[in-house]
């Protein structure tokens, strides 16, 4: 299966740059995959865990939060604000996504962007408990 | 005429702050090839994230759902300066450059009647604007105990800007710092921030219209430009680093040779001063021998 170009960086540094099969986007509206000549998309990311499958195969999972992927006829473009290798996600960086979340919904004024935070809470959680284990 | 005793303490007290600028200028120099190596690291999300910018600002460009960060209040009349500069002296005329310019332009700004707001990030500058500028600088940002400038540091900047601008506080934000171009060059560049400024798409670029937005494009648009500001402050803190370690550098070098230069001209004088003394001494005793 031919491959395509994805990027992923964060303001820090460039994490990956090279040819993948298939990358696994958390997106606001849903998880979504991306293979080679995908239509042009631009999406929001929310907390979540992103996958790719690089052109040896092998699978990478990183923690990501706060961005947008960025898909377009020369590939995909992933920013981050936070990317962080699942194996890497220790309890205290978990601890501060939930802080971080938990502000939000204590900030949150409208009743959607409360609404938007406690389901980032939770899915901050789960993922909490499926990494673990 | 000073005595031989105090031209050698001249002398030694020169070689000790030679050795003093010497070390700053190696450590200036360690500490900028990292700063550039992280400003550089910096560089693709920064492109990538203009790219986006770009391709979303063409669509929303001009209709009532353009949002504030980027059509602007449709006024000019609070202007928002930030100032970002060193937290350290003896960097040559860093911090004073970019000073500089900021106070030109807050005082055309303010001849022009127009109310000017600053937020000073950096000790540095917050000394040299404050006696001028007391009533002006509404915060100071202190990046003190901070040894490399990550991107959290700049995010609370940027949202500390946000939350103003939402408040109404200011129309039109400026972000003064000095981009980074060799160790003897280093520009004060004056970036306005808000409203954004988008930079023209070339048409090369190839057909993008055809996007899809999820979910749609004003969101996307509403959470990408105040993390654009972010991305703004923390390019120009990185450029800001790099450009002070290179300015200290050059600094430090101009001084080590000053200091080497004086004390070859305090070395002829003290050797001078030596043979002179030796030969006072000698005429005194020929001119006692010949008396006799």
């Amino acid at each position: 299966m031919a491959g395509f170009a994805f990027e992923l960086v964060s303001p820090e540094k460039l994490l990956f740059s090279g040819d993948v099969e298939e990358v696994v986007i958390p997106g606001t509206e849903g998880d979504f995959a991306v293979l080679k000549d995908h239509a042009p998309v631009i999406s929001a990311l929310r907390p979540g865990v992103l996958s790719y499958k690089d052109s040896k195969g092998d699978k990478q999972t990183l923690f990501v939060r706060g961005g947008f992927a960025d898909v377009s006829s020369v590939g995909l473009i992933v920013l981050a604000e936070l990317a962080v290798p699942v194996a890497d996600m220790t309890d205290v960086l978990f601890d501060a996504e939930v802080k971080l979340a938990s502000d939000e919904l204590q900030a949150a004024q409208s009743e959607d962007s409360r609404r938007l935070a406690a389901e980032r809470l939770a899915q901050i959680e789960t993922l909490r408990g499926t990494i673990r284990h | 005429m000073p005595s031989l005793k105090d031209l050698r303490t001249r002398i030694s007290s020169v070689k000790a702050t030679q050795k003093i600028t010497k070390a700053m200028q190696m450590v200036a120099a360690a500490k900028l090839r990292r700063a550039q190596a992280a400003a550089e690291a910096a560089r693709p999300y920064a492109l990538r994230m203009n790219s986006v910018l770009v391709n979303l600002a063409e669509s929303v460009m001009g209709t009532p759902a353009a949002p504030k960060l980027l059509s602007g209040t449709g006024s000019d009349k609070t202007h928002l300066l930030i100032v970002c500069t060193a937290e350290r002296g003896l960097c040559g005329a860093f911090n004073s450059s970019i000073a500089r310019l900021a106070r030109e332009k807050a005082l055309a700004l303010m001849a022009e009647g127009k109310v000017v707001k600053i937020i000073c990030v950096g000790k540095k500058g917050n000394d040299l604007l404050k006696r001028q500028f007391a009533k002006e600088i509404i915060e100071f940002v202190d990046l003190r105990s901070v040894r490399y400038i990550g991107f959290e540091n700049a995010d609370q900047i940027g949202r500390s800007i946000i939350a103003r601008f939402e408040n109404g506080e200011f129309d039109v934000a400026t972000l003064f710092y000095a981009r980074f171009k060799s160790v003897i060059q280093q520009f004060p560049t004056a970036l306005q921030i808000v409203p954004a400024v988008v930079p023209v798409k070339d048409k090369s670029a190839g057909a993008s219209a055809a996007y899809e937005y999820e979910p749609d494009e004003t969101t996307i648009l509403a959470s990408l430009l105040p993390r654009n500001i972010s991305m703004q402050v923390f390019s120009a803190l990185l450029e800001n680093a790099a450009s002070e370690q290179g300015a200290r550098m050059s600094a430090m070098d101009s001084a080590t040779r000053n200091a080497g230069d004086m004390i070859k001209k305090q070395t002829i004088k003290y050797n001078r001063q030596r043979q002179a003394n030796i030969t006072k001494e000698l005429i005194e005793i020929i001119s006692g021998a010949e008396a006799l």
